[in-house]
């Protein structure tokens, strides 16, 4: 150690910098850091990217004198059970005070990427104006803002490269954003807008993708018609990645002649998706670009017949990623199957989440897949019904997954040839995953299934569990077995103080766990958060109006409803609305 | 192989929420020998199925305008009630006629447009916007779904009349 420290001295800094420059991976540079003091200080002033997992977990301060050659930002706010309406609104998550304090301190911020973050019109535009670099805004799962603040990130930023709204929840005034790209903008290289559901002036929308010559990733949304995505395919054909808007048409008009033409001179389309609104008899004008097609998504294309959509995928030999809806049907899984042989991640959304309808996929589809596709690594399955010897056969037939999650439409429903629970299945896809970082479990489980995780998940890092387990002992088996686990998520299952309480550390070499309708109560949150400083334990009542009620009538006998709490070098929040404690 | 659980022991008897099996402790699970067939969940569970907030809204909004149908009246000549079908279902004159041949038992036979419905006593009309009755395949698909108010699977003489009308 002493010898490659002296040796190390003698290279002066640039150099230093210069090999750290390969060094990519936030992991391996925060490692790096810890080597010496010379090397921290070198890294500290050489790191442009920074990944913030919780935005809670440290400050804007912190991170500005920590890292102060900051470029590029990754932040994440709410934690993922938020998604389902779990979480109340305003819980928090904002972006202005992140922006703001950049905007202070000078940071040359050139990307953003934001997940599910509370990002206001006050951001974006004092986002717009702080930084003159600024290239590229990705939003994902994010809310807060309308189209006005688009427009001024239209407007202001001279060199935007990137404008990606993946499923944020936007106010559309209908204005004129698009309108708002100065004529001299020609450096868009993606721009992605179908979550939008307003119209857009699609005249500036053609000269926009027109002049921008390096323009390679376009997501429209439904509110552009099939006659402007021709004219669009036409100015840019250099297209890498397609989201149509609606895709619907006259097959025997004079626009979808010609935007068969321009997609056949579409070369280099490998990703496609959108068809928001579709009329199936309008696919076989992509036929031509599917066989090179490595990335599909049709989950938001309902109206497709199983038929069309099985020849389409017939031409998709290639696709190493599919996002589908449960219409596909288990025949429909297995034309994929007989297919698609580069497969690699699969998701099967319901189309029909509350109805027990005949649009479902059962076992059969996910055998099917199993054995068909042998690179498969990445599934994510809503189906009807499941069987362990199903799941059995899955984990034999693909050892390689590294994120499995399977959620039965009812979540409680057994092995549907054996009415045993689904423990068995599970255990077997740990066992023979042995690179499996996320799970998501569903179905009827006992504590069984918990032992089976603990033992065989070493390299699990994110594991949800929904209306599963008998008693403490299932959450304590994972607690102790899954060294690596960075987020657990649980709701509705039987864990309580006991589990909680067993290993306190450990929520320490985690980033989050959260809790709710399970048994823990608040004696037992009190207790974690004084025993352990360095966690923000946070008690989330139902009724955001008036907490105070709810909250003088709990007793620390009382069970707690929702219980979220993470690792922070900052303690408890400032920004936290009333009907959130932070014991 | 499954351990034995000793469920005597729990106390506890669990249920799904609203059902009556339901315990102060708010336990939502029921026991494995209880569960003859999983209880549909009509009373709908927050956050189950775990779908984006975002994906529900946009899918609700579909099955909106596709509950809404477009249902026409399908009578047949000789038979002694109507059919009704949602024309929506279909996604052109094939898919059409091999169903209504499939709910009436019949066959219809290969549409030309010189000579109609050839090799078979049937041939589909329909009325239009306009009253007239109009032969089945003539116009383009989109066309006929926005046009067709009734149709009429018309046999014999008249049939063949209708078919040969050039």
């Amino acid at each position: 150690m002493c010898l490659s420290q002296s040796v190390m001295n003698y290279f002066p800094e640039e150099v230093l910098e210069h090999v750290f420059d390969f060094v990519t991976s936030h992991r391996d540079r925060n490692a790096v850091s810890l080597v010496c003091k010379s090397w921290y200080n070198v890294e500290k002033f050489s790191r442009e990217k920074v990944f913030i997992g919780n935005c809670y977990a440290v400050n804007p301060e912190r991170l500005i004198a920590r890292f102060p050659r900051l470029r590029s930002l990754s932040l994440k706010g709410k934690p993922h059970f938020a998604d389902f309406n779990l979480m109340p609104h305003d819980w928090g998550g904002h972006v202005y005070p992140w922006i703001e304090a950049m905007s202070k301190s000078r940071i040359n911020l050139e990307e953003l990427r934001l997940k599910r973050m509370v990002v206001s019109d006050e951001s974006l535009e004092l986002l717009a104006k702080s930084f003159p670099n600024f290239k590229s805004l990705v939003l994902v799962t994010c809310e807060g803002y309308t189209t006005d603040g688009l427009a001024a990130i239209a407007s202001n930023c001279k060199f935007l490269r990137e404008l990606d709204l993946q499923e944020n929840e936007v106010d559309d005034r209908k204005g004129h954003w698009l309108s708002c790209f100065p004529e001299s903008c020609t450096s868009l290289v993606s721009l992605n807008f179908s979550c939008l559901k307003g119209e857009v002036n699609v005249a500036a929308l053609e000269r926009l993708v027109a002049r921008c010559r390096n323009l390679r990733s376009l997501r429209l949304n439904h509110a552009v018609p099939l006659e402007v995505l021709q004219k669009i395919l036409v100015h840019a054909p250099q297209l890498n990645d397609l989201g149509t808007g609606s895709f619907t048409h006259d097959p025997n008009s004079e626009t979808y002649v010609k935007l068969k033409n321009a997609m056949k001179n579409c070369h280099s389309i490998r990703s496609f998706s959108g068809f928001l609104d579709v009329n199936g008899r309008c696919l076989p004008a992509v036929y031509p670009i599917c066989a090179s097609l490595t990335a599909l998504n049709l989950s938001y294309a309902p109206g497709i017949f199983s038929n069309e959509l099985a020849k389409l995928i017939r031409h998709c030999k290639k696709i190493e990623r599919l996002w589908i809806l449960d219409t596909i049907g288990d025949k429909g899984l297995g034309v994929v199957a007989n297919t698609c042989k580069e497969l690699q991640e699969l998701r099967v959304f319901p189309s029909d989440p509350y109805g027990v309808g005949n649009a479902a996929v059962t076992e059969e589809g996910l055998v099917a897949i199993s054995a068909g596709c042998p690179k498969l690594n990445s599934i994510l399955y809503f189906c009807q019904q499941m069987t362990n010897a199903a799941l059995i056969t899955v984990a034999k037939n693909c050892p390689n997954f590294i994120r499995f999650r399977l959620c039965t439409l009812n979540p409680i429903v057994p092995d549907a040839a054996t009415n045993q629970p689904l423990d068995e299945g599970f255990g077997a896809i740990v066992q023979s995953c042995k690179g499996l970082t996320r799970l998501s479990v569903s179905g009827l489980l006992t504590d069984q299934v918990f032992l089976y995780i603990g033992m065989y998940a070493e390299r699990l890092e994110m594991l949800s569990i929904a209306f599963a387990g008998d008693s403490d002992k299932g959450m304590l088996y994972v607690l102790n077995g899954c060294k690596k686990l960075k987020k657990l998520e649980i709701r509705d299952s039987p864990f309580g103080n006991m589990a909680l309480l067993s290993d306190m550390g450990k929520y320490e070499t985690m980033r989050s766990l959260w809790m709710s309708s399970c048994q823990v109560t608040l004696g037992a949150c009190k207790t974690l958060a004084e025993k352990m400083p360095r966690l923000n334990v946070e008690i989330i009542s139902e009724n955001e109006g008036g907490a105070g009620e709810g909250e003088a009538s709990l007793d620390d006998r009382d069970r707690v409803e929702k219980m979220y709490l993470y690792r922070t070098l900052v303690g408890p929040r400032t920004d936290a609305p009333d009907f959130v404690r932070t014991l | 192989m499954l351990s034995h659980l000793n469920l005597e022991a729990t106390e506890l008897r669990l249920g799904l929420p609203g059902s009556i099996d339901d315990v102060p402790s708010n336990n939502k699970r029921p026991s494995p020998e209880d569960h003859q067939t999983p209880p549909a969940p009509k009373a709908q569970i927050v956050g189950w199925p775990p779908v984006k907030s975002y994906r529900k809204s946009t899918a609700a909004a579909k099955n909106e305008e596709a509950e809404s149908g477009m249902y026409v009246k399908v009578s047949m000549d000789g038979a002694p009630y109507l059919r009704k079908i949602d024309i929506r279902l279909y996604n052109g004159y094939s898919h059409l006629l091999t169903a209504l041949e499939d709910m009436f038992k019949l066959s219809i036979g290969e549409y030309s447009e010189r000579e109609g419905y050839k090799g078979s006593e049937y041939a589909p009309a329909y009325e239009d916007k306009d009253g007239d009755l109009m032969l089945v395949g003539d116009v383009p698909w989109e066309m006929f779904m926005s046009s067709c108010k009734r149709l009429r699977i018309m046999r014999g003489a008249d049939a063949r009349g209708l078919a040969s009308a050039q």
